[in-house]
C-alpha cells in the first residue's frame, strides 16, 4: 500500500476567484483514515485556509457531507483506502450554492423543512397528569426508518430533480414530513397535506430513486414520496366526491 | 458588513450522462413515448380491422415496411424496459400489510411478474393459437 494519497479538493475563495478550482494535497494513506481525517490533516498541517463542515466523526451529526469522486458521501464514513492509489476528488455537495470551499448554503432546505412542520402536532394536548402518549412497537415501526434522517443533504445532492428545479420540496423534507404523518401520536397530517400535495411537493418527484441509494442511514425518501402520492391522490378524490366532508 | 458572494453551479444539459443510474432513469422516462406509440399502433390496427379486409391488408403492408419494423422493434424493447422497471419500483411505492405485518418487498414482486407472464401467455395464445 502506498504511504500517501493525493486529494484533489475543490476550493472556492469568493474574495479571490469567480468559480471553484482544485488544489492538490498529499496526505498519509492510513488504514483507519476516513476522507474527513485527510481533510483534517490538510487543515492542521498543510493549508489552514481550507473550509469544510464536520462535527461528530461518527455518522450522526450529518454535517460532513461532500462529493467524493462524484458520489455524495459522509466524509467521516468514507475510507481513503477504498480509493487507493488515488487521486480522490472532493467537491461540495451538488445542487446547493457554495459559500466557500466545501461549505454549501443550506438555507433553502431549512425553509422547506420548517414548511412541512416536522414535529408532533396535536389537536389538543392531553394534560400532563394523564401520562405519556403510548405507542406499540408496530406503531413505532411505521415511521422509525424515516426518523433516522440526519439532514446530511446527500439525498438533495443526488437528486437531479432538485438540481434542475430548486422549488421542489426535496427528499429529506418529504421523508421527515412522513416521519410525523405516520406517527400514531401525530394529528397534523392535514396541515402538512397543503404543502406536500403542491406541484412542487411530492408531484415534483419523478422517482429517480438516487436519494434512497445515497442515504447513509438507510432511509428510503423515494419510497416515502411515492407512498405519499397515493395519500395525496386519495385525499384529492375524497375532497372532490365529498366537498362538504372533512378530509 | 460584506455580502456573501455565493457560487451557484449550473447543471449541464447532459447531466443525465454523468451517471449510469441517471441515464437509465432518463431512458425509463423516454420509454413513455414508446408506450404512447404502442397504444396509437393498437388503435390503428383496430381501425384497420373495422375497415374491412382491404384496409386490414393495407395496414399489414404498411406495418411490413422497414421503418415500421425498426420502430416497432425499438418500441418492443422500450416496452419491456418500461414494464420491468415499473414492476421493480412497485414494492418501494406500495406498502402491503397482511395480518398487521408488512409483506417483504421481494414477495410483492413474485405475483406481479406472474400476472405479467399469465397475461402475456393469454395474448400469445389468442394471436398464435
Amino acid at each position: 500500500m502506498p504511504e500517501e494519497i493525493t486529494l484533489q479538493v475543490a476550493r472556492y475563495r469568493p474574495e479571490q476567484e469567480d468559480r471553484p478550482t482544485f488544489d492538490e494535497y498529499k496526505v498519509p494513506l492510513r488504514k483507519d483514515w476516513a476522507v474527513l481525517d485527510g481533510l483534517n490533516y490538510i487543515k492542521d498541517e498543510l493549508d489552514g485556509t481550507l473550509s469544510y463542515r464536520w462535527s461528530c466523526r461518527m455518522g450522526i451529526c450529518g454535517s460532513c457531507g461532500a462529493r467524493v469522486n462524484g458520489e455524495p458521501k459522509l466524509t467521516c464514513g468514507t475510507f481513503l483506502t477504498d480509493y487507493a492509489p488515488g487521486p480522490v476528488r472532493i467537491e461540495p455537495l451538488a445542487n446547493f450554492p457554495i459559500i466557500r470551499d466545501l461549505v454549501v448554503d443550506l438555507t433553502d432546505f431549512l425553509v422547506k423543512l420548517g414548511a412541512v412542520q416536522p414535529w408532533l402536532i396535536r389537536d389538543e394536548d392531553k394534560p400532563v397528569e394523564e401520562g405519556e402518549y403510548l405507542q406499540t412497537p408496530a406503531e413505532l415501526d411505521e415511521y422509525k426508518q424515516f426518523s433516522m434522517c440526519i439532514n446530511c443533504m446527500l439525498c438533495y445532492s443526488a437528486c437531479p430533480v432538485y438540481g434542475l428545479d430548486d422549488k421542489f420540496l426535496g427528499p429529506a423534507a418529504i421523508a421527515l414530513a412522513q416521519r410525523y404523518n405516520l406517527d400514531s401520536r401525530d394529528e397534523g397530517a392535514d396541515r402538512r397535506l397543503t404543502v406536500l400535495s403542491q406541484p412542487e411537493g411530492v408531484w415534483g418527484c419523478t422517482f429517480v430513486g438516487e436519494c434512497s441509494r445515497a442515504c447513509p442511514k438507510g432511509v428510503d425518501p423515494a419510497g416515502a414520496i411515492q407512498r405519499y402520492k397515493l395519500t395525496a391522490a386519495t385525499a384529492a378524490v375524497k375532497k372532490l366526491l365529498m366537498p362538504w366532508g372533512q378530509r | 458588513m460584506t455580502t456573501q458572494r455565493l457560487y451557484k453551479p449550473r447543471i449541464s444539459v447532459l447531466w443525465w450522462l454523468s451517471r449510469r443510474s441517471y441515464t437509465l432513469f432518463v431512458l425509463r422516462e423516454l420509454s413513455s413515448l414508446f408506450v404512447g406509440w404502442a397504444v396509437v399502433y393498437l388503435l390503428l390496427l383496430i381501425r384497420a380491422v373495422a375497415g374491412g379486409p382491404v384496409a386490414y391488408q393495407r395496414f399489414l403492408h404498411w406495418s411490413a415496411s422497414p421503418w415500421a419494423i425498426v420502430l416497432n422493434v425499438v418500441t418492443a424493447a422500450f416496452l419491456l424496459y418500461h414494464t420491468v422497471t415499473f414492476i421493480n419500483l412497485t414494492p418501494q411505492a406500495m406498502v402491503v400489510q397482511v395480518r398487521g405485518r408488512r409483506v417483504p418487498p421481494r414477495l410483492l414482486l413474485g405475483p406481479l411478474y406472474l400476472a405479467w407472464l399469465v397475461v402475456s401467455a393469454v395474448l400469445v395464445w389468442l394471436v398464435v393459437g
